[in-house]
């Protein structure tokens, strides 16, 4: 099996569905002849032409709304915003327009399409190029939203995120673009939407988390180890819809549980698993739920200090178990 | 002065970078922003600049190699002795103002433990509902969370104490115990491979150190290379001991709710060897030594993970029914994984239960800082001398490992006569309670 | 054109008008919350409807539009139960307000509420005829309000740069509700908003069916022939009030509204057909009866048809 970087196993990904599938076609700023800023979608345009890998005008909102009519009459479009940051002039057509377009026609249409951008921080981004900005969406029925933590999942959940016929935001997390490396198969393989996946067993608290958190919080659960402290980690890998029924087997079986997002605390995903663990599992918890969240700013500052001072690490994730281990 | 230069992050999200082409020679002069090499990434292939005016002294990565982010690839040669155009600083400042600007938004984030009295008396939804189910009044638990708080596996230690006895072979240990794993969060110590790299045969398999075997062989190796071991053994005659437990034994299971083993006898008799030869209580401390007040006895426990050592502490005030549920405790705990890291420290003396594994003499290493380890060999039935007949008699090896730099052979030889006499003047008949 | 095509238009104008009629009369009745009506705009709707391959070609229209989905096969019964939220809704099965359209069997593509979304979906979907090469063109119609949003002029640069075969079809009627055109831009003609990105800008006289046939059938032709998107402005007025909840005395004098009158598109047109022996006097009354029963049925039919059942309230928020 091949080593690849999370980046990597995602191109490898979009090349083996174009390649299945002559409906697919990839649109944005700067996907085609550059590759993309990231350099995802590099050699896509070689590979697959001018007709297949576009580069779009600079609109974000026509770039999905362009979207959303081709998949209805019979492509596969998966375009690209160049930063989760900038996905805000198309909410609109993702909110208004993709995600009810089925609930609206009565079943009677509906909008295959995946809009992948880059999301969050921790590489000098600043407010504009860090941002998490998969809460806006997760609260959107009619819209699925994946955000892989590894590369193995990234290609499996790109897969099945093309496969199916929903509007799907698929975000990439872009420090662990280069950073996050693991074995990804050649062949196709799908990794079902809306299934977490437990990283690591564990018996004395649960992190729940998603995205690049995923690799923080089992450096955290590695270091507690030594400690004497196991700890479980869920990755959610798509945070809506979420898998309620692995979030309540974690959370029953170690009775402890620390949610951890770089989005911020407020209105994130965290609120939402605290909510489902309130309603559902309040007599198997031994602790109060703990979240360790971006903090409430605007968004992520420039200067490093700054920067630094807003990120989730796998330091504080440790800290933050430690105290609730202790509880 | 000799200026690093160090591979550049170009671009966001990028880790590691190629040298392309050196665009200077070394001994070449270069002026400060004068493009020096062109790097090679996954996104952008770029010029860069010196970063100071001088000479390039050496280049420390070659063309076509690639790099992390961040590390030295060429030294400049400053000319001059302008400290103030050296600007090393330049890029080190930031990180440094950064930690030190971090650091104590870092150090606020731990919220003080509530205090003691806050905690007690409240119990959690998960606490309530199975004290409840197994008919347990929480506040008769003694609780082991924050502030003394009873938890969840409180309750489940106690529900389970009462449903589930122990198994009935007496808790697993394993020949050599290793020392408890370092507490707190220990920095990972670098890796040290193989000076030379190990021949791989096919069929072969390479498996990484996991951090708990890591700290194993190190404190293993320092144990064995700093302190000198000296060993002696005594055979005693545990026929009575055999009968009392024989006796025992259903009874005990019933009443207690966890199993007989030999183990606690020898805890027993290990305190009152403690007790009657301090010197073996004690801790080995470079310029001196430390005598310990309290007996807090360490038990070697294989688990899946390794082998620890939890501790017992206050061993000497236990007796060998309190020391049972101890070992029974903390057996489990261990092999559940749900020690804390106060289990593990403390320890004053180990006893290393090895005739569990079926030896019949140890050579065990010394968990330092301590300065002996006693370990209960096999059991076994033998044909020994009774005055003048022959009998067929149970017997058991007693091998003690001390450290001969803090204890002398006659006091070593002393403590294991202790725990002999102590372990041969128990009968059928001696009492449990 | 032929007498025959003139004299199909002529009857979707009128079925359309008397659809639109039996509407207002719901409303007041209190049967129908609240209506949208497209009085006055037949003629630019029903002339570019017959300028393409009705239920092929792929319209994406907005909520004036009850004449247009009418001349494109969609039936007075389907409207009605539209109008009255009826289970079998063929738009939306009662979930969406009324003149929301969208038929997937007809290539009418579903719309929400946001003016010119739709403009960027023709685009695609006018991008994905271009790759599946299927022939067809995608016309999207919207108001002169409309124009003032950015994904007007995102699909508009969109499909030129690209040349896809869409239409842009403005109705201008002068009123984004209760806002005039010179409040909304400070140009005379939407028109003069084609320059701005390569492509042609068409003026017509929105009551006239047959010069709208005619340019939008240059525009559709132009569009499949792979030269790119035609920005159609159909100069127009509505006779009556944005929507059922709407009192445009408040906005508009009735002087104008009557001067507006005298060149109502279904008068005007009638007239020319009687004046050039296209319609008989017969046939004129014939044409009355058919619509006046299917408007009749139509009505029945849906005030008698079930409404939607709660327990679906839940479903097709994904597929099943």
């Amino acid at each position: 099996m091949a080593v690849m970087t999370y980046l990597e196993a995602i191109r490898a990904g979009l090349r083996q569905e174009m390649q299945r599938d002559p409906r697919i076609v990839i649109w944005g700023e700067d996907v085609g002849v550059r590759g993309g800023v990231f350099r995802v979608t590099e050699g896509l345009q070689q590979e697959f032409g001018e007709d297949r890998v576009i580069d779009s005008p600079l609109a974000e909102g026509a770039i999905v709304g362009v979207a959303i009519g081709a998949a209805i009459n019979g492509l596969r479009p998966i375009p690209e915003i160049q930063f989760g940051d900038f996905i805000f002039p198309a909410m609109n057509q993702i909110v208004e327009e993709a995600a009810r377009m089925r609930y609206r026609s009565n079943n009677d249409f509906h909008v295959p399409l995946v809009i992948r951008a880059p999301i969050g921080g921790g590489i000098h981004g600043a407010l504009y190029h860090s941002q998490s900005v998969e809460a806006f969406f997760a609260h959107v029925p009619g819209l699925k939203v994946v955000v892989p933590g590894t590369p193995y999942d990234a290609k499996g959940l790109l897969a099945a995120a093309i496969a199916d016929e929903d509007p799907v935001l698929f975000f990439e997390h872009k420090a662990a673009y280069r950073s996050l490396r693991g074995e990804v198969p050649e062949e196709r393989y799908l990794i079902p939407i809306g299934k977490a996946d437990v990283k690591r067993e564990g018996q004395d608290l649960s992190i729940i988390t998603y995205s690049l958190m995923v690799s923080y919080a089992l450096r955290a659960a590695e270091a507690l180890a030594q400690e004497g402290i196991s700890v479980e980690v869920l990755d959610l890998r798509t945070v809506r819809p979420l898998d309620r029924q692995a979030i309540l087997e974690t959370a029953k079986k170690t009775g402890k549980v620390l949610i951890v997002h770089e989005d911020n605390k407020t209105g994130g995903i965290g609120a939402e698993v605290s909510a489902i663990l309130a309603e559902e599992v309040l007599f198997y918890l031994d602790a109060p739920i703990r979240r360790l969240c971006g903090p409430d700013v605007p968004a992520m500052p420039y200067s490093p200090p700054l920067e630094h001072a807003f990120m989730i690490t796998p330091e504080k994730i440790a800290q933050a178990a430690r105290e609730l281990a202790r509880f | 002065m000799t200026e690093k230069v160090l591979m550049p992050q170009l671009g966001e999200s990028v880790t590691e970078g190629t040298i392309g082409h050196w665009l200077k020679k070394v001994g070449e002069p270069v002026e400060k922003y004068e493009s020096l090499l062109e790097i090679l990434t996954d996104k952008v292939n770029a010029e860069v600049p010196s970063p100071a005016s001088g000479v390039l002294a050496k280049i420390l990565v070659e063309e076509g190699q690639t790099v992390p982010v961040g590390t030295p690839i060429a030294e400049i040669a400053v000319e001059g002795a302008e400290g103030e155009a050296a600007p090393t600083a330049a890029p080190a400042e930031p990180s440094a103002e950064a930690a030190a600007v971090s650091a104590p938004a870092a150090a606020a984030a731990p919220v003080a433990a509530p205090s003691p009295s806050a905690e007690r008396g409240r119990f959690s939804p998960a606490v309530r509902r199975l004290a409840r189910e197994h008919g347990i009044d929480p506040a008769s638990v003694a609780g082991t969370g924050a502030g003394g708080r009873v938890t969840l596996r409180d309750i489940l230690r106690v529900a389970e104490s009462a449903a589930h006895p122990a198994p009935d072979t007496p808790p697993e240990a394993a020949p050599t115990p290793a020392p408890s794993p370092a507490p707190a969060p220990a920095p990972a110590p670098a890796e040290k491979p193989a000076a030379s790299p190990r021949p791989l045969e096919p069929g072969d398999r390479v498996e990484p150190l996991s951090q708990i075997r890591r700290l194993t062989a190190e404190r293993m190796v320092e144990a064995k290379t700093t302190i000198p071991h000296a060993w002696i053994m005594v055979e005693v005659d545990v026929t009575g001991l055999v009968a009392l437990r024989e006796r025992w034994k259903a009874q005990f299971q019933e009443r207690e709710g966890v199993n007989l083993t030999y183990l606690p006898f020898m805890l027993r008799a290990t305190v009152e060897g403690l007790r009657a030869v301090p010197q073996l209580n004690a801790q080995w401390n470079g310029d001196s030594i430390i005598y310990k007040q309290r007996i807090h006895l360490g038990i070697a426990v294989a688990t899946e993970r390794g082998l620890v050592v939890p501790v017992i502490r206050d061993a000497d005030q236990k007796n060998v029914v309190g020391l049972a549920h101890a070992v029974h405790d903390l057996t489990e705990r261990a092999r559940k994984g749900r020690l804390t890291v106060d289990d593990l420290r403390g320890g004053t003396f180990t006893v290393d239960n090895t005739g569990a594994v079926g030896t019949y003499l140890t050579y065990a290493v010394i968990n330092a800082p301590e300065v002996g380890i006693v370990t209960m060999e096999s059991i076994a039935r033998r044909p020994v001398v009774v005055g003048d007949a022959i009998a067929i008699r149970s017997m058991v090896n007693l091998c003690l490992s001390f450290d001969h730099r803090v204890v002398d052979g006659a006091d070593a030889a002393r403590f294991l006569n202790v725990l002999k006499r102590h372990l041969e003047a128990l009968g059928p008949d001696s009492a449990l309670y | 054109m032929t007498p025959e095509l003139m004299k199909e238009i002529y009857y979707y104008m009128a079925l359309s008008r008397a659809v639109d009629d039996r509407m207002w009369i719901l409303n007041r009745q209190g049967k129908a919350p609240v209506v949208y009506s497209s009085n006055g705009h037949e003629a630019a709707q029903v002339g570019s409807a017959f300028a393409l391959r009705r239920g092929e070609d792929w319209i994406a229209p907005y909520y004036r539009d009850l004449a247009l989905v009418l001349a494109w096969g969609m039936t007075p019964r389907e409207v009605m139960l539209h109008v009255l939220a009826r289970a079998a809704d063929p738009n939306s099965g009662g979930r969406q307000m009324p003149a929301h359209w969208g038929m997937r069997r007809l290539h009418i593509l579903s719309g929400g509420s946001v003016v010119a979304t739709q403009n960027a979906h023709a685009t695609g979907i006018a991008l994905a005829s271009k790759m599946l090469k299927d022939g067809r063109v995608a016309v999207a119609y919207f108001g002169e309000g409309s124009t003032s949003q950015g994904e007007f002029h995102e699909a508009l640069n969109f499909a030129a740069v690209w040349k896809l075969p869409v239409v842009f079809f403005n109705e201008n009627n002068g009123y984004a509700i209760s806002v005039p055109q010179r409040k909304q831009m400070a140009v005379v003609d939407v028109a003069a908003k084609a320059a701005g990105y390569g492509i042609p800008g068409v003026i017509v006289d929105g009551n006239d069916p047959v010069k709208v046939w005619e340019v939008t059938r240059a525009a559709a032709e132009r569009a499949r022939r792979g030269e790119g998107p035609t920005l159609i402005e159909a100069k127009t007025y509505r006779f009556v009030p944005h929507s059922s909840d709407d009192d445009d005395r408040a906005y508009r004098s009735r002087e104008e509204v009557m001067e507006w009158k005298k060149r109502d598109p279904l008068v005007t047109f009638e007239q020319r057909l009687e004046a050039e022996g296209i319609l008989s006097a017969e046939e004129k009354a014939a044409m009355a009866k058919q619509i006046r029963d299917l408007v009749n049925d139509a009505t029945d039919y849906a005030e008698k048809a079930a409404l939607p059942d709660p327990a679906t309230l839940e479903r097709y928020v994904y597929a099943e």
